[in-house]
């Protein structure tokens, strides 16, 4: 009996305890959306209301019509769609050599690969910045898109996972005189399907979220995406919390809604490539 | 026959790696050494660039606002680390007790990280507003008064802290809650046997059997630290009275605000030297402090 009393309160405790955490999670999300749904002059009330007084869906009409915010979302989406193809393309193809297609100084290679995850982002987008200044390429999508066909993680998770291939399937094809190109797209990218969701959904999210390189090379607003269109909607209506809200509840709904697709694939895929 | 097979397959390794290589050359290694030539320069875009050798550097060193800089750098590290070690830990530990609805928690918490930098510093700057956000309060409810949070130069970072470690706590937890998973079971029931309390398992057992993933993400922790960006720029921009200011935002506001590029470069390569150096130690110590199960 006292056992089971000492049982139920250590249970009671466990869920006390991620109860409060899951509050602190929670309650600014929760502060977000009621923010987003408030007139102005209900910003700076006091007491603070916690659910809007008037609930109105004023901020959201304001965004569109003080910021080209659905100009914003098309290049997000156009940005995030572009760069993640460009990445996992070049990635798995680099990946394909390295794991199957061997040649001398070829390790070498991919060990120089690896070590340039070691340069940070930072230090090279000031020469990058020029190189695309040099190149009339400031403030266009190709400017954002270029750097992403190096992508040092993408290549490294799917190398692991067509190594683990058998060779024997590729040689089969091999010999009824397929193309590398044919044994890539027809049997190794289906065969590291579950890798490759990851490495897509990964990288997608990498790019949705992204805001430093964007906001150095996106510079008139009908090219900006969401996360530097918002950077600058704050530099503007820094205190119009209600209209900040709903552009940031807008950018967050289609990750959440991207991750809840893809949840099971990247778990899997992150075990396969034995990062977990 | 033979040769044309050779040619045909070294054709084939260049179309493959080409895109591959073309970001990795154009976009990595160029501007690799690019940026270490112009941390040697005055150039500011419109002038003609001079070679002025380590004068940036040895500017950099001498001003105050470098080691203010660091400091706070430091300082956001201090809070940070033990912070979301804790927090994330702790939040593991939950996640790994076998009740209902357990998976619904893990979704909750990685809604925040999912959530763009920029949503959430922005979410974050209204949060602690002094008198109209809820953080505040909050704390009021507990008859204190809350601080000034963003306005105050002493509570800025801390601020700044508390936004990351809501971001990063889903992040972290699962990482953790991975490396519990792994843990024998059979320890446990062992040292059940043997009548130790559950703070004796925690550092007996738990702790030892971690530490390559605690050493992990106190080493990402630190390198994502050195680089802390879009919570100044959007919650302080480096403010108030500098309090906030960080590297990656001072090389920022020097390159393209002031367009000094050779200060900001240099600025950008003392960054890198910090983050091999961390790089470095988690290497060494890999090897020795931490203990693999064999």
């Amino acid at each position: 009996m006292n056992h089971k009393r000492k049982a139920l309160s250590k249970k009671i405790f466990f869920y006390l305890m991620i109860s409060v955490l899951s509050f602190f999670i929670l309650l600014p999300f929760f502060w977000m959306v009621s923010t987003s749904l408030k007139e102005s002059k209900a910003l700076t009330s006091i007491p603070i209301q916690w659910i809007p007084e008037n609930v109105t869906t004023e901020a959201y009409v304001t965004l569109f019509n003080v910021f080209p915010f659905a100009r914003s979302i098309f290049n997000s989406v156009f940005i995030a769609f572009a760069g993640t193809f460009i990445s996992v393309l070049s990635a798995a193809m680099a990946a394909f050599v390295f794991a199957k297609i061997e040649f001398r100084g070829r390790e070498i290679l991919f060990g120089f690969f690896l070590a340039t995850m070691m340069i940070p982002g930072n230090l090279v987008m000031i020469p990058n910045y020029l190189i695309l200044r040099s190149l009339n390429l400031i403030d266009t999508y190709t400017g954002v898109l270029l750097p992403g066909f190096f992508n040092a993680f993408g290549t490294f998770l799917l190398r692991q996972n067509m190594k683990s291939l058998s060779d024997s399937y590729i040689e089969a094809a091999f010999m009824d005189g397929a193309s590398r190109l044919r044994i890539f797209f027809r049997i190794v990218l289906p065969l590291v399907k579950p890798a490759l969701t990851t490495v897509t959904v990964l990288i997608f999210m990498g790019n949705w979220n992204a805001y430093l390189w964007p906001l150095i090379v996106l510079t008139s607003k009908e090219k900006m995406t969401l996360t530097v269109g918002l950077s600058l909607l704050n530099g503007q209506h820094g205190t119009d919390y209600n209209m900040l809200m709903a552009g940031a509840i807008i950018s967050i709904i289609p990750m959440i809604i991207v991750y809840g697709l893809a949840q099971k694939h990247i778990e899997g895929g992150l075990s396969v490539g034995g990062l977990k | 026959m033979v040769s044309l097979n050779k040619k045909r397959k070294v054709f084939d390794i260049m179309i493959f790696l080409l895109p591959s290589l073309f970001g990795l050359i154009v976009f990595q290694l160029i501007p690799f050494g690019y940026s270490f030539f112009l941390s040697l320069t005055d150039w500011d875009v419109l002038g003609d660039i001079n070679f002025i050798g380590l004068t940036n550097y040895l500017n950099l060193i001498k001003s105050e606002e470098f080691w203010r800089v660091l400091w706070n750098t430091l300082y956001y590290m201090i809070i940070y680390i033990p912070g979301i070690l804790i927090v994330s830990l702790g939040l593991a530990s939950l996640l790994n007790k076998r009740l209902s609805g357990i998976k619904f928690y893990r979704v909750i918490f990685y809604i925040p990280v999912l959530t763009s930098w920029v949503a959430a510093a922005l979410l974050w700057k209204w949060l602690l507003s002094p008198y109209y956000g809820p953080i505040n309060e909050i704390v009021n409810l507990f008859g204190m008064n809350g601080p000034s949070w963003l306005y105050d130069k002493n509570w800025a970072m801390p601020g700044i802290v508390l936004a990351s470690i809501w971001k990063d706590m889903g992040f972290f937890g699962l990482i953790f809650l991975s490396a519990l998973k792994s843990i024998n079971p059979t320890y446990y029931e062992a040292a059940k046997i043997d009548g130790a309390s559950n703070i004796n398992k925690f550092f007996n057992i738990t702790l030892p059997l971690i530490s390559p993933t605690m050493l992990f993400v106190i080493i990402i922790s630190i390198i994502n630290s050195f680089q802390l960006f879009p919570q100044v720029m959007i919650m302080t921009e480096g403010g108030p009275h500098g309090s906030t200011e960080v590297m990656v935002e001072r090389i920022y506001k020097y390159a393209f605000d002031y367009y000094k590029m050779g200060y900001a470069s240099a600025f950008s390569w003392i960054l890198f030297v910090f983050i091999l150096i961390t790089t470095i130690i988690q290497l060494k110590l890999q090897k020795k402090w931490v203990h693999y199960e064999s």
